[in-house]
């Protein structure tokens, strides 16, 4: 049995804090040859930190990473890969100027100064792993030529060019289609058979179930559960911090806005492509003027790709019409001056500038009189700005910059308010703070609101309706009230 | 498509060579000593590209190497009257060493801080010539009194054959499998770490390399002009002047930086006609050049091939 191996991978107490934010926090885990690990968690858990800790991208702030026993916690990474750890990025790079075969000839060379040539050895073990991952008939193009999932093989081919003992993948299947991901789930299992040690790690359980061993769920930098995918799946916590408890809603009926017939946005057959990966494919939806709408979906679904094209930031096939009018040829200042206003997942705030003048960047617009009421509703909205008025801004607390951001879009004086996973990395106590401001808006004010999310129970209680954004398509539409009987099977 | 059948790169290569060595028997001595320089200012602007081009590092001061290799071959000869080769490969040795001191701690910080770190280099060596102006000549500049050769079709192929072999030593390098990590390393360090590969090491060893060359051809010059200045060797307008060759010419080819400078320099005299005007146009060529072709002449080349 695989429980009486030795791990090949012991971590003991792993933390690493970035400033005041503790993004691993106190991690234990062991990863056995032969087996498939899904490290899963919603974005900003940890689990790209914990990986890069295995890797030594980054160094933890405290703990022990044991590698067959030798401490590798601190070392550089170059020597953690020589020591048999092999990481497949995500975001691919590959040398434009080089082959496919040259591409994955440099994973096999050695990392010396004085090697002028690459041996005729090198040449065929390139050769034979391009059949392993399936490049064999493009080992002469240049990478950019090649479609998305054939730049993922090449990812995956260059990272187990060294043959590594423990092969690390960080979201293995995304922007792939199911043929494609049912090819790379038997490459992971070759893996397995020939005695590696694969950790997968992505957004949700879904994607991994089939393929993993064991799983481990991580929230905010520490482990909420660890079993297998059903256990994990089952586990309450687990379901809490994907789909939230009970959740009280309060939508009102489509019929009840006045804008039926033309609705503020509607966006029509919307698809956009980054290069070769789609990222939006034929998505419709609409929202009316006062109404509070939530798209809801893991990340990478298409999310921020949907409102940045709604901004006017990317170029994209189909429809986007406000008051029934195309914003296909607006440029995005117009469309912002149209009261578009975007609040990004990043939050792009002006991190050297005081919390007054960031506000005051979004009053550019405005007489002084409607400003400085304006920035007085708004300091009633969210207190903590007013005390925090003159504090740079990039020294505010992850849930006080959040606010900001969120406040000097609302300086605009917008007409729809786009927020894009504003919930991103914040604790519990800050949500409800921000629930709090969210429903004083929806109360007091004639703003419509159009929420991107991956946390369920933030999502819903303000929602008049929910939209489901599926890789990039949209699998569900309804009232937040059937949310729970209908979709959320679906969306663990 | 009907295109003729396209010249092998070699033979192309090898009449151009052909034909510079043959320059002599044709051309007055004044352009003859117009392309020795150009030759020596092709070494600096190769030495640039591979830092730029494939370690993607820039560095805002190669004159610092340039200069430190020059000034400390020519103070040598001219205090110590130490033998010219001597003088050279000290100068040589001094540029490394300068470069390693430079690059060591430069080379850790990783982003614009690297290239900022090089611009001040530069400026303190070009302080530096100035107040110890007993030993360096200071702002009169320093005259050496031994040089390479009198006649100037020898010191045309001298230069002509060091550009040639500095070129085919980093052109062979920058090709080879510690160019290709070179080039990983320069394009995602993160990766090329996860791969195995310590993009520190790679790094400093293409800043030593390009300082060995930038010394080297720094050293050559001043035994070939006579006389080593701040305005010629260490100012900041021509580090700025190498740099464009290198862009001109087509980053990540060597052989394009030396091109881009044989066609400044070029081109800078054949305007002299037209006085002040000179800079203004070539500079507007090169405006033009890298932003309709950013690959420059040689990627202009390899377009109209394909």
């Amino acid at each position: 049995m695989s429980d009486v191996q030795q791990a090949v991978i012991e971590v003991r107490g792993l933390t690493k804090k970035f400033g005041g934010l503790v993004a691993v926090d106190r991690l234990d885990f062991s990863l056995r040859p032969a087996e498939i690990l899904g490290l899963i968690g919603p974005n900003g858990s940890g689990k790209s930190t914990a990986m890069k800790l295995v890797m030594g991208i980054e160094h933890p702030t405290a703990g022990s990473v044991r590698l067959d026993g030798v401490e590798t916690a601190g070392m550089p990474s170059h020597r953690i890969a020589r020591m048999g750890v092999g990481l497949v990025f995500q975001h691919s790079r590959p040398l434009e100027r080089q082959t496919v075969h040259e591409n994955i000839m440099l994973g096999l060379l050695p990392d010396s100064l004085f090697k002028l040539r690459i041996s005729k050895q090198i040449r065929e073990r390139a050769r034979d792993i391009a059949a392993q991952v399936g490049l064999t008939g493009v080992l002469d193009r240049r990478p950019s030529t090649l479609p998305f999932a054939d730049l993922r093989r090449l990812e995956l081919a260059k990272a187990i060019a060294r043959n590594p003992r423990v092969i690390l993948i960080d979201e293995p299947f995304a922007g792939l289609t199911m043929a494609e991901a049912a090819v790379f789930s038997d490459l992971f299992d070759g893996f397995r058979r020939d005695g590696k040690a694969v950790m997968l790690v992505d957004h949700n359980v879904k994607s991994v179930a089939a393929l993993v061993d064991r799983v481990i769920a991580l929230y905010l930098g520490e482990k909420i559960a660890e079993g297998t995918a059903a256990e994990v799946m089952a586990d309450e916590t687990v379901r809490r911090v994907y789909l939230g408890g009970s959740i009280e809603t309060a939508a009102r009926p489509e019929s009840s806005f006045a804008d039926r017939e033309t609705p503020l946005l509607a966006v029509q057959d919307l698809s956009v492509f980054y290069a070769k990966a789609q990222a939006l494919a034929k998505i419709s939806l609409h929202v009316h003027a006062r109404e509070f709408v939530s798209v809801v979906g893991i990340n990478g679904a298409g999310k921020t790709t949907l409102f940045n094209a709604i901004c006017g930031l990317l170029p994209y096939e189909g429809k986007i019409l406000w008051e029934g009018t195309p914003l296909a040829a607006v440029s995005p200042a117009r469309i912002v001056r149209k009261g578009v206003a975007q609040c990004t997942e990043t939050r792009d705030l002006f991190g050297e500038m005081s919390v007054r003048e960031n506000l005051d960047m979004g009053a550019q617009h405005q007489t002084k009189g409607a400003a400085a009421d304006r920035l007085a509703w708004l300091f009633d909205l969210f207190p903590i700005l007013k005390r925090r008025q003159r504090q740079q801004a990039a020294t505010l607390s992850g849930g006080e910059q959040q606010m900001l951001a969120i406040a000097r879009a609302l300086m605009t004086n917008p007409r729809l308010l786009i927020l894009d996973e504003p919930t991103l990395g914040l604790a519990p106590i800050v949500l409800e703070q921000l629930s709090k401001a969210l429903e004083t808006l929806r109360q007091t004010t004639q703003i419509t609101v159009l929420l991107g999310e991956q946390n369920v129970t933030f999502a819903l209680p303000h929602a008049d309706r929910v939209y489901v954004l599926d890789h990039a398509r949209i699998s569900w539409e309804g009232g937040p009230d059937r949310f729970a009987r209908e979709a959320e099977s679906g969306y663990l | 498509m009907s295109a003729p059948r396209r010249v092998p790169r070699y033979v192309l290569v090898g009449v151009m060579v052909v034909i510079a060595a043959l320059l002599p028997l044709g051309v007055s001595g004044y352009v003859l000593g117009l392309l020795t320089v150009a030759y020596y200012f092709g070494v600096f602007s190769m030495a640039w590209d591979l830092l730029f081009g494939f370690a993607n590092e820039v560095n805002f001061g190669p004159t610092f190497l340039i200069g430190v290799g020059a000034y400390t071959a020519g103070i040598l000869d001219n205090r110590y009257g130490l033998p010219i080769a001597v003088c050279v490969a000290l100068g040589t040795l001094a540029a490394v060493a300068g470069g390693l001191v430079l690059a060591l701690p430069a080379l850790r910080v990783s982003g614009p801080y690297f290239g900022l770190t090089t611009l001040v280099a530069v400026l303190l060596l070009q302080s530096l010539v100035v107040v110890l102006a007993g030993l360096t000549g200071g702002e009169i500049g320093l005259t050496v009194p031994d040089v390479i050769s009198i006649s100037g079709n020898t010191n045309y192929w001298i230069a002509l054959g060091f550009m040639l072999a500095s070129g085919s030593v980093l052109y062979v390098l920058s090709r080879s499998a510690a160019g290709l990590i070179l080039q990983a390393s320069g394009q995602d360090r993160i990766q090329a770490g996860a791969l195995g590969f310590n993009v520190v090491k790679h790094k400093l060893f293409a800043f030593v390399v390009s300082a060995l060359f930038s010394g080297l051809a720094g050293a050559l010059l001043v035994f070939y002009l006579g006389t080593a200045s701040v305005g010629t060797l260490i100012d900041i307008t021509v580090g700025v002047q190498i740099i464009i060759a290198a862009v001109l010419g087509g980053r990540r080819t060597i052989v394009g930086a030396a091109i881009g400078a044989i066609f400044l320099i070029g081109m800078t005299e054949a305007l002299r006609s037209t006085g002040e005007l000179a800079t203004f146009i070539v500079s507007a060529i090169t405006l033009l050049v890298v932003m309709l072709f950013p690959n420059g002449f040689m990627g202009m080349l390899s377009r109209s091939q394909r």
